[in-house]
């Protein structure tokens, strides 16, 4: 039995008078791919800022990897925790290479020369070797997702959380994204993947939620979501997307 | 007496603002006025630099007294003419016991007015800092320190390159503020100088020195901000 490495309970979060969570519930098993659909404001990007205390949240209770987070005690648990961000957000005044070696030196200790064969390692590995000595604006906005990914990965973390990580790109350019987050799937690093790509969500997903108005109404394997939804939310939300 | 009047103005003019046996004469004064400018300048300037920092930092992060503490500071020291506090500094402070040399008061007075300068510039640089670069710097697990060192800062004095200078170019400027507490600074040697020579050439040797010195930085603030402006493009 694989045992859950996220267990969110309850968990509520407000912006002022705005609930954007409303008392979510959601367990992410060890290996597991979990991708996240629904409408913009539904909630989804906060569930998942919740997961890494980039959102404080108000009620309700995050333990990731049997340990409870908090705003104030995240950093222990939380190195543990990967983001990929909408808008890439890599160090502008770095290298692509001290951009993915930055992490494993400041947080895990590890020599310069350390990082820096592991980040050449992993720049290779989502197709971008010879990119290293670069700066970031320098490179395409796929290209620079790409490093996004090879940031996070650097960590070595049990999870990865995706925000949107292909919203921000020009459509030519999504392919190369989903295509280094699908060989990553199947490499069995836990997955959670907040996005609008539907193709990606039924190829690649263990089990898509879908959440609307801050509460996730329905979850399932892909083939039940998008095959045969059951809330009428969930199914004019699908008719939206799938229809263009 | 009527060829008098006419020839005077001409030869005048030479012979008391722009006397070259008089600037010549004086010259050496000026440049150990002119040393000791500099030296204070760049240590008021250096001063102000790590304290504007350290003040913005506080400003931003500290937690409640302590903050508002700085605030207060900052407030307090953006208000008060310098000369002010220079001569409180140099005149008042000895009936406390605590008596500083003129360069030590001219140091102390620029420094902790240049430091509420700087610390507000600082605060808009990191506050100009996108967002999303604090989030990944905090994602990746970087301690508060490190997220401000690696991530944050390097961008935030990319920021403020021209308007640190310019408060470096009006620093360097109040210095000759410190020739009322006797410093032998380029102004004081210049009035010195004028008073031994009963020509009011040196003074104006200074003011050209202090142009030839500081035109440059000035037209330095012009080219980084075209720089940015272009980057930020």
């Amino acid at each position: 039995m694989t045992r859950a490495i996220i267990e969110m309970k309850n968990v509520v979060k407000s912006f002022g008078l705005f609930m954007a969570l409303h008392g979510v519930d959601l367990q992410v098993k060890e290996g597991e791919i979990v991708v996240v659909i629904g409408p913009s404001g539904s909630g989804k990007s906060t569930l998942i800022r919740c997961i890494n205390q980039l959102e404080e949240h108000n009620g309700g209770e995050i333990i990731v990897d049997g340990a409870e987070v908090s705003h104030d005690r995240k950093s222990t648990v939380l190195t543990e925790v990967g983001m990929v961000f909408q808008s890439f957000n890599l160090f502008p005044h770095m290298t692509v290479l001290r951009n993915v070696a930055l992490g494993p030196v400041r947080v895990r200790g590890l020599s310069w020369a350390e990082a820096e064969e592991r980040a050449q390692r992993l720049l290779a590995r989502v197709g971008l070797a010879d990119q290293a000595p670069k700066y970031p604006a320098q490179l395409s906005g796929g290209q620079q997702q790409r490093v996004g990914i090879a940031r996070a990965l650097a960590m070595e973390p049990k999870v990865l959380l995706f925000d949107e990580p292909t919203s921000a790109l020009d459509p030519e350019m999504v392919g190369e994204v989903l295509d280094v987050m699908q060989q990553l799937a199947k490499t069995g690093v836990t997955m959670v993947v907040v996005t609008h790509e539907m193709g990606f969500a039924r190829r690649v997903a263990d089990r898509v939620v879908f959440m609307d108005g801050g509460r996730i109404v329905e979850e399932g394997p892909p083939d039940v979501i998008f095959n045969a939804p059951r809330d009428p939310r969930l199914r004019s939300f699908l008719q939206a997307v799938l229809s263009h | 007496m009527i060829t008098n009047i006419e020839v005077l103005p001409v030869m005048s003019i030479f012979d008391t603002f722009l006397n070259w046996k008089v600037f010549v004469q004086t010259l050496p004064l000026l440049l150990s006025g002119l040393t000791t400018t500099l030296t204070l300048g760049v240590t008021a300037i250096a001063l102000g630099f790590i304290g504007g920092l350290v003040l913005a930092l506080l400003r931003l992060y500290a937690r409640s007294p302590l903050r508002q503490i700085t605030v207060a500071y900052i407030d307090v020291f953006r208000s008060i003419p310098i000369l002010v506090l220079l001569v409180v500094i140099y005149y008042a402070l000895p009936f406390v016991g605590l008596r500083l040399s003129p360069f030590g008061a001219a140091a102390s007075a620029l420094s902790l007015v240049s430091a509420a300068y700087s610390a507000e510039i600082f605060r808009a640089g990191i506050e100009a800092v996108p967002k999303g670069q604090f989030e990944a710097a905090r994602a990746l697990g970087l301690s508060p320190w490190r997220r401000m060192s690696d991530v944050v800062l390097p961008q935030a004095l990319r920021i403020v390159i021209p308007p640190i200078t310019s408060n470096s170019i009006n620093v360097m400027k109040d210095t000759a503020l410190a020739s009322v507490v006797a410093m032998p600074d380029l102004l004081k040697q210049a009035t010195q100088a004028q008073a031994l020579a009963a020509n009011p050439t040196p003074l104006i040797s200074a003011a050209v020195i202090y142009i030839l010195i500081l035109m440059p930085l000035v037209r330095l603030v012009g080219v980084f901000e075209k720089r940015l402006a272009v980057r930020g493009r």
